[in-house]
């Protein structure tokens, strides 16, 4: 074992590869975001840079002095008090990540991580914004997904596209996106105007885009309203997946169509709706190698840092970014996902 | 996971200067930009920002809150009041505590 280096597959199993086969997998998933993203290929200097991040004998690292980025979550409090079963309520959970652990920002959300299911409970949201804030001095986001899907039957009003489709009522399933994604928009600027108004630092959109283009159109539209709306008010999107997908197809925003962008495209599109700060989303192949995942990511990710002129921060949770697709991922990987998000990908944070 | 990227990559947030740098980014400045600006507005240098040992005395020295809490030292929107007017910025929860009050600050 002694000239193979540790390392991990995409679902998070450690295997054993040498350094040869390490640069072969960076390659490998370069050259699937350059083929199927039109990204352009990292530097010679990266992918060295990269292989050396991959291959250091450290199980952590982190960043060189001075890379430092801003951090931000998605599911903030729900982490703590939700899925770590702690029993301490979200102001607790905020508290714990400024005092304890130091986090640069935090968001409170509900445990139904969708914009539509919040307008009962809005107002209980508001006054938990509104303590929370007395007490907290870092900025603290209010977030949750268009999660678009929710508005057809039985759960909502719409008929859903995705059985109307099938049976070639191909007019029908784009009306019902385009009247859902009017629904979503509605929903995401009333609850957010009611979070601004509870002295929220800002509103994430998370997840823009699960539902395809008609929900990214949505998570586009309530971000414009809300930033002109609350000129002081910061908007953060993350998005679903590395490509919007076209389930409806035709749909534009300020005369781009969404379908099919890519992260170098869908960062332009958020600025343009007064978006603040984007994130990107790559998932991960848990078929593949670490390396291959993280390569992949990385060349997304400074394609779109490229073409940026709002802060890029790439999401770098469970099976997104790299990050293997596992619940507890180990520590070795997401460490040298968060050192080569910034130094390779000059990202602004994560 | 989040601890490890904090740890990793992170600012340091209230233990350096990474919730004033956040506050620039969040509105829309680059990183480096952020950075700067902050610095600036402190009167250290860009190096300082993520150097809790520097960032402690000047967190201390400016009463914008610090990890461990201070007698009669400013916290919470205490800290904020002072941080929106140290960074020239509003901050929405300021704003409507001010409305609150009826203060001007």
């Amino acid at each position: 074992m002694s000239d193979k280096c540790f390392t991990r597959m995409g679902d998070g199993e450690g295997i054993w590869m040498s350094k040869e086969q390490i640069r072969e997998e960076v390659l490998a998933g370069m050259e699937d975001a350059i083929v199927k993203g039109k990204a352009q290929p990292m530097t010679g200097g990266d992918v060295d840079y990269l292989v050396e991040i991959l291959t250091m004998p450290e199980k952590n690292v982190s960043v060189e002095r001075g890379h430092e980025g801003i951090t931000t979550f998605d599911a903030g409090t729900l982490k703590m008090a939700v899925r770590s079963g702690l029993p301490i309520d979200s102001s607790t959970a905020l508290l714990i990540h400024e005092r304890a652990l130091c986090s640069d920002t935090m968001e409170i959300c509900n445990t139904d991580y969708s914009y539509k299911q919040i307008k009962n409970i809005v107002y209980e949201e508001a006054m938990a914004m509104e303590r929370a804030q007395m007490n907290c001095i870092m900025p603290i986001f209010y977030g949750a997904m268009p999660n678009m899907g929710l508005y057809t039957k039985p759960d909502g009003p719409v008929e859903n596209w995705s059985e109307l489709l099938p049976q070639g009522k191909v007019l029908e399933a784009l009306e019902a996106q385009e009247k859902a994604a009017e629904l979503c928009t509605n929903d995401m600027v009333y609850i957010g105007s009611i979070l601004a108004e509870a002295g929220a630092c800002g509103i994430q959109f998370d997840t823009a885009g699960a539902s395809g283009d008609a929900d990214m159109l949505a998570a586009l539209q309530a971000s414009k309203i809300l930033s002109q709306k609350y000129p002081d008010l910061s908007i953060t999107m993350g998005m679903a997946n590395e490509f919007t997908l076209g389930m409806h197809g035709r749909l534009k925003f300020e005369g781009e169509k969404l379908a099919g962008q890519y992260p170098a495209k869908q960062v332009k599109t958020a600025a343009d709706a007064g978006v603040h700060s984007y994130g990107p989303v790559i998932n991960t192949n848990s078929s593949k190698s670490f390396a291959w995942n993280l390569s992949r990511s990385l060349t997304h990710v400074q394609e779109a840092t490229r073409a940026a002129t709002i802060p890029v921060l790439p999401n770098v949770g469970m099976g997104v970014g790299g990050i293997p697709l596992t619940t507890t991922s180990p520590t070795d990987a997401t460490t040298r996902v968060a050192k080569a998000m910034l130094e390779i990908g000059k990202a602004d944070g994560l | 996971m989040a601890l490890m990227h904090e740890m990793a990559a992170g600012m340091g947030g209230i233990r350096t200067a990474g919730d004033l740098v956040a506050r620039m980014v969040m509105k829309g400045m680059k990183i480096d930009a952020a950075k700067e600006y902050v610095a600036n507005k402190l009167g250290c240098s860009v190096f300082d920002l993520s150097d809790s040992a520097k960032m402690k005395e000047i967190r201390e020295s400016l009463d914008i809150g610090t990890v461990v809490l201070r007698p009669h030292g400013s916290n919470g929107m205490a800290a904020k009041i002072k941080i929106a007017e140290l960074l020239d910025i509003k901050i929405p929860s300021v704003e409507l505590f001010k409305k609150q009050t009826g203060k001007s600050f």
